[in-house]
């Protein structure tokens, strides 16, 4: 058994987001080792081949992302693991998934960048990169977990949203969050939801590889399995061949869009600590938010009150809960390990007299709570 | 008067796809014809047949044959093509390719699927330049040849496909022309027949852009530089040295048993379960 079910184990992020694709169904992983993220295909070229599933390193990330699509086509629930610089090259696959809508999983341990930049060190560089690194309009969901057991998880939702919406799902854990190690109490099997691959039960003649359903989604038949269809990155009609009629084109791409934009409920997952009696606000997501919550108690003890917003999916974000929480707040801090990225959300969905406040380190180690706590007096 | 339906039809998309996007004397429709002509000398049903290419003329060739389909990003079909032999190794994979595509673009995987030898048949379309864009040069363009990008001619050296793919380790190696048409179907049925990474090299004119920047005639007299300039291996053995310098062989140059990826890692599952007990 390798997923230790209803046992008490001290783990590590990486190893976590290992468990919960074999948790998942994986059938094939192909990958290219980089680190902060080679854990995950470390333990995956171990584990695999016992439960005679299909692990391969490929000769780059390209290469990687392009094989996973192929193996989800044939019938196999496919993730990889890379980080910044794999992710950048990981864009090309990651348009060619959206644009044929393959469910595939792509993990980005987020390390700093840009380029080489910071590769042991952590940072959460990546969430434009995860929003708008491909070119084109396309749908994104990416989810980002703040510890070891949510990497387990995360991932397993991770497969989930990827086989219900038919579209790639990025999984952003940041280096921190992927090296921790922490006491993790597995769930029974049986209490963990996994959404199998649909397949369509129409007859051969009647399948339409993009099915015009009311949930924009359609079943995907696998290779082999007697429905004989073509796929293209080509912008396409509903039978999957190329087509450049307007009506098609704007079809393909506002389905694209509806179906996520039309299920926003299934997608949006945020926590929210003492949002509703507070004035301020931290927005936190990944190994920030940890601190988030220890700087919250500090901060109670000096008896001034913060609430914290955390979203665990990032894409889509959730729009209307930050309008709704945050819009009458007067001041919203946003820590992160960047330079400014899920800031301009906030900012976008905040009115100008709602202060909206950054707070940036970017050396590669972790936000303290101390500093979360300074910059809310500062500003309190 | 009945006309007679050639057993070819029943292995294109015949009413929804065509007329193709392919010029006027392009070699490309020929080498279909060949992979088809192979494909049913197999047996293959087509529900277990994947075609996958990449972008380019050559690429565009799955949306007319009623397979399982794949015209994935440039130069990536064999990796999308490994992804699918591996997750489902029942699978016959194929991957049509243009020189562009499998060489420059696309030659980091052709080098790595070769050296895994995983069960796939490349099948390389070779017309001297890239066709879709309007006739640029690529690793294959001879020297001093003229194209829209080399307008003073051709200063690189180009890639022997053949010689590449023997070095990076492919079961199987052949090259064929347009122009010899029955030697290119047995080519692509021997080459489906190995177990392995296979690869065939089919050159193959390109009148509208290369031959046009090179004066080089119409179709017919590019088909005529086929027939001209290329020879067989056994045409080779009866010449004298020096006098085959300006021909290209055509034949089969590599036919190798060596154990395909996808025998190997089933070797290897069962290898790591007996480690583990």
């Amino acid at each position: 058994m390798i997923v230790p079910w209803g046992e008490t184990r001290l783990v590590q992020g990486n190893e976590a987001v290992a468990l919960g694709a074999i948790a998942a169904g994986i059938g094939f992983f192909a990958g290219y080792p980089i680190t902060p993220s080679t854990e995950i295909a470390e333990l995956l070229a171990r584990y695999m081949p016992l439960l005679n599933k299909k692990w391969i390193q490929m000769e780059d990330e390209i290469a990687s992302i392009s094989a996973l699509i192929g193996g989800r086509l044939a019938g196999s629930k496919s993730m990889t693991a890379t980080s910044g610089p794999g992710f950048s090259l990981m864009q090309e696959g990651l348009g060619y998934a959206c644009m044929t809508e393959v469910p595939i999983v792509v993990v980005n341990v987020m390390r700093g960048g840009p380029s080489t930049g910071l590769p042991t060190q952590a940072a959460q560089g990546d969430v434009m990169q995860a929003r708008w690194g491909t070119h084109g309009d396309h749908p994104v969901i990416a989810l980002a977990p703040c510890n070891v057991k949510e990497c387990f998880e995360l991932t397993i939702r991770a497969f989930n949203l990827s086989e219900t919406f038919r579209t790639p799902v990025i999984l952003l854990p940041d280096e921190i969050i992927g090296h921790m190690r922490e006491r993790v109490v597995f769930p029974l099997k049986e209490d963990v939801h996994v959404v199998p691959m649909p397949v369509p039960d129409v007859p051969v003649e009647w399948y339409e590889h993009y099915h015009e359903s009311t949930l924009n989604v359609s079943p995907m038949a696998s290779f082999g399995s007697g429905y004989r269809y073509h796929v293209t990155g080509l912008t396409h009609d509903k039978d999957g061949f190329p087509t450049r009629k307007e009506n098609e084109v704007i079809a393909k791409m506002e389905r694209l869009k509806h179906k996520i934009t039309r299920r926003l409920d299934e997608l949006e997952d945020v926590e929210m600590h003492n949002v509703e009696e507070s004035s301020v606000v931290i927005f936190a997501y990944g190994s920030v938010y940890r601190s988030a919550l220890a700087a919250q108690a500090i901060l109670k003890k000096r008896r001034k009150t913060v609430g914290i917003f955390r979203p665990v999916t990032l894409w889509p974000f959730p729009d209307r809960t930050v309008k709704e929480m945050l819009d009458s707040k007067d001041v919203v801090l946003v820590p992160e390990l960047n330079q400014g990225q899920i800031i301009h959300e906030v900012e976008r969905m905040t009115r100008d007299s709602v202060r909206v406040v950054p707070l940036h380190r970017i050396d590669g180690y972790e936000i303290t709570p101390e500093e979360i706590v300074d910059a809310v007096m500062e500003v309190i | 008067m009945s006309i007679t339906i050639p057993y070819e039809y029943k292995y294109l998309r015949a009413k929804k796809r065509f007329p193709h996007v392919w010029c006027p004397g392009c070699g490309i429709g020929i080498v279909m014809g060949s992979i088809i002509r192979a494909v049913d000398a197999m047996g293959w049903k087509k529900d277990d047949i994947v075609m996958v290419s990449g972008i380019g003329c050559t690429s565009r060739m799955p949306v007319y044959v009623d397979f399982n389909t794949l015209h994935t990003t440039h130069g990536r079909g064999l990796a999308f093509g490994t992804g699918v032999k591996m997750a489902n190794p029942k699978l016959n994979v194929m991957a049509v390719m243009g020189d562009g595509d499998s060489l420059a673009i696309g030659g980091n995987h052709i080098i790595h699927a070769a050296r895994r030898n995983i069960d796939i048949t490349a099948i390389i379309v070779n017309n001297n330049n890239y066709g879709m864009t309007g006739g640029q040069f690529s690793p294959t363009t001879p020297p001093d040849a003229k194209t829209s990008t080399t307008p003073y001619g051709m200063i690189e050296p180009g890639f022997d496909v053949c010689k590449l793919m023997d070095g990076a380790g492919a079961s199987f190696v052949a090259r064929g022309t347009v122009y010899h048409v029955t030697e290119l179907d047995n080519i692509i049925l021997k080459a489906f027949m190995k177990k392995g990474f296979s690869v065939v090299e089919a050159l193959a004119p390109c009148p509208t852009n290369f031959g046009r920047a090179n004066r080089l005639g119409g179709p017919v007299e590019m088909m005529k530089l086929l027939k001209d300039y290329t020879i067989n291996t056994s045409q080779l053995k009866v010449m004298k040295p020096g006098q085959a310098d300006d021909k290209i062989v055509r034949g089969i140059f590599v036919d190798r048993d060596s154990i395909s990826y996808d025998d190997r890692y089933r070797a290897l599952c069962e290898k790591a379960a007996e480690a583990e007990k």
